[in-house]
């Protein structure tokens, strides 16, 4: 293993891509709020170059594109939370964010990052992919710049683990404008609001036309490797009413779709039970309320 | 071990130093240019108590890589003495009694001068939710956070 011994801060997009392709072995540096105790604690160790994106412009900003809105991998969760189109069009990433450790974490931990972590509790995960987000990603493995782009559910191979390839960048993250009488919400459970790690979480949305719930989109958090698609959860949901016998069948295809395991933060069967008790509550939450 | 050199303003002064590229903001800090104001407590963004602000935006400067503050402007707790609003959050500290130990009260009142920054007025509740990266084992916190709310109404 060869230990960190170069440094390089690229300025442009197209200089940081040119630069991962040509050096190889890169640790990406962003927000640092992970990457400074993870390799403290020798859990992520460093590769021989270790190089800052964070005076890449390209990389920052929110607007809107077409119907979506494109937020810049640098974005932190602090500028995410304050930004006028994710509060008007995106409202639950502002109430996703505000459970997201604490403040001074929130002004220097990136979206970009929280993705390209992978952390199966990672907490814009589960309410992005309610969101429809896909990642956008650069890379220069020629003389052209080649971009491709992802569903964020695709992206998450394991724990730390994404289909991010060696010479890549992930340089945004597309968020569609959701459809009129749009409904979502996030419930992230742990033992303290502020800088806790979540034991579960849950992401539901879907529209909500004449009484019927469609498009609905389930995810679940720190239930799997990933987070994951609570796609039977959907599946109870979809086109029906929320009346108590579909809420009760959706809590329980949750329930019974989860295959948690027992750490430190929670016992499998406690997660399984707090799975069905918080989609009970937030369907119950969501039907009160429309 | 690779070292870089990096230029930023650390309370107003134009500041150039040589670090390893993987040391943190807050070893630079204390051992590096000797500002021991800002301490270390946990090494993991626990406990707040080694908030500093890079270009007036409070974060864990143990979670900062110190290359990062190249041509940027950091301010530690030192660097309050020369700021009115910090002053004033210094004074309401000592009169409400908000000091015990001290180890954290550096952290504390620089997400103090984050907070009154962003929002002048806060309720109790918005000062608890403002200072909840910030860990004190001796207080209780009321104590605090009335020193937070004088400090608001001054």
């Amino acid at each position: 293993m060869t230990a960190l011994d170069n440094y390089v801060a690229p300025t442009s997009l197209e200089q940081a891509v040119v630069q991962l392709q040509e050096l190889g072995e890169v640790t990406i540096l962003a927000g640092g709020t992970d990457l400074m105790p993870q390799s403290h604690a020798g859990r992520v160790k460093f590769k021989r170059t270790l190089m800052n994106i964070r005076r890449i412009p390209e990389l920052r900003g929110i607007v809107r594109e077409g119907d979506a809105i494109r937020i810049g991998a640098l974005t932190t969760i602090s500028e995410m939370m304050a930004h006028p189109l994710v509060r008007e069009h995106l409202p639950l990433l502002v109430s996703a964010g505000d459970h997201f450790a604490s403040d001074q974490i929130r002004n220097a931990g990136t979206v970009g990052g929280n993705i390209c972590n992978a952390s199966p509790a990672g907490d814009t995960l589960v309410p992005l992919m309610v969101l429809d987000a896909s990642v956008e990603l650069a890379s220069k493995p020629d003389d052209t710049l080649f971009r491709r782009s992802m569903p964020l559910p695709e992206f998450f191979v394991g724990p730390g683990k994404t289909r991010l390839a060696p010479a890549e960048l992930l340089t945004a993250v597309r968020v569609p404008i959701p459809p009129k009488g749009f409904v979502a919400r996030f419930h992230k459970f742990g033992t303290r609001p502020a800088l806790d790690i979540s034991a579960i979480s849950i992401g539901v949305a879907g529209v909500l036309k004449d009484g019927k719930f469609s498009q609905v989109r389930v995810a679940f958090g720190a239930v799997a490797p990933t987070p994951v698609c609570g796609c039977a959860t959907q599946e109870a949901l979809e086109g029906k009413r929320l009346d108590a016998a579909t809420i009760a069948a959706a809590a329980k295809a949750a329930q019974d779709e989860v295959h948690p395991i027992s750490d430190v933060r929670a016992s499998a069967w406690y997660r399984k039970e707090m799975i069905h008790n918080m989609t009970k509550r937030i369907l119950e939450d969501v039907s009160a309320n429309h | 071990m690779s070292q870089q050199t990096i230029d930023f303003t650390l309370n107003g002064v134009p500041t150039r130093v040589s670090v390893p590229v993987q040391m943190s903001a807050l070893e630079m800090i204390r051992n590096v240019t000797g500002l021991t104001g800002t301490k270390y407590g946990c090494g993991e963004g626990e406990c707040g108590a080694c908030t500093i602000l890079l270009d007036g935006v409070s974060l864990n400067s143990c979670l900062l890589f110190a290359v990062e503050c190249d041509g940027r402007q950091v301010t530690t707790v030192e660097g309050l003495a020369d700021d009115p609003l910090g002053r004033k959050i210094e004074k309401a500290f000592v009169d409400a009694g908000a000091v015990q130990c001290g180890f954290c009260t550096p952290g504390m009142v620089m997400q103090t001068r984050q907070l009154l920054e962003k929002n002048p007025h806060p309720s109790r509740c918005e000062i608890q939710r403002g200072i909840e990266g910030n860990l004190c084992r001796c207080t209780g916190y009321v104590k605090i956070v009335d020193a937070i709310e004088a400090a608001s109404k001054e």
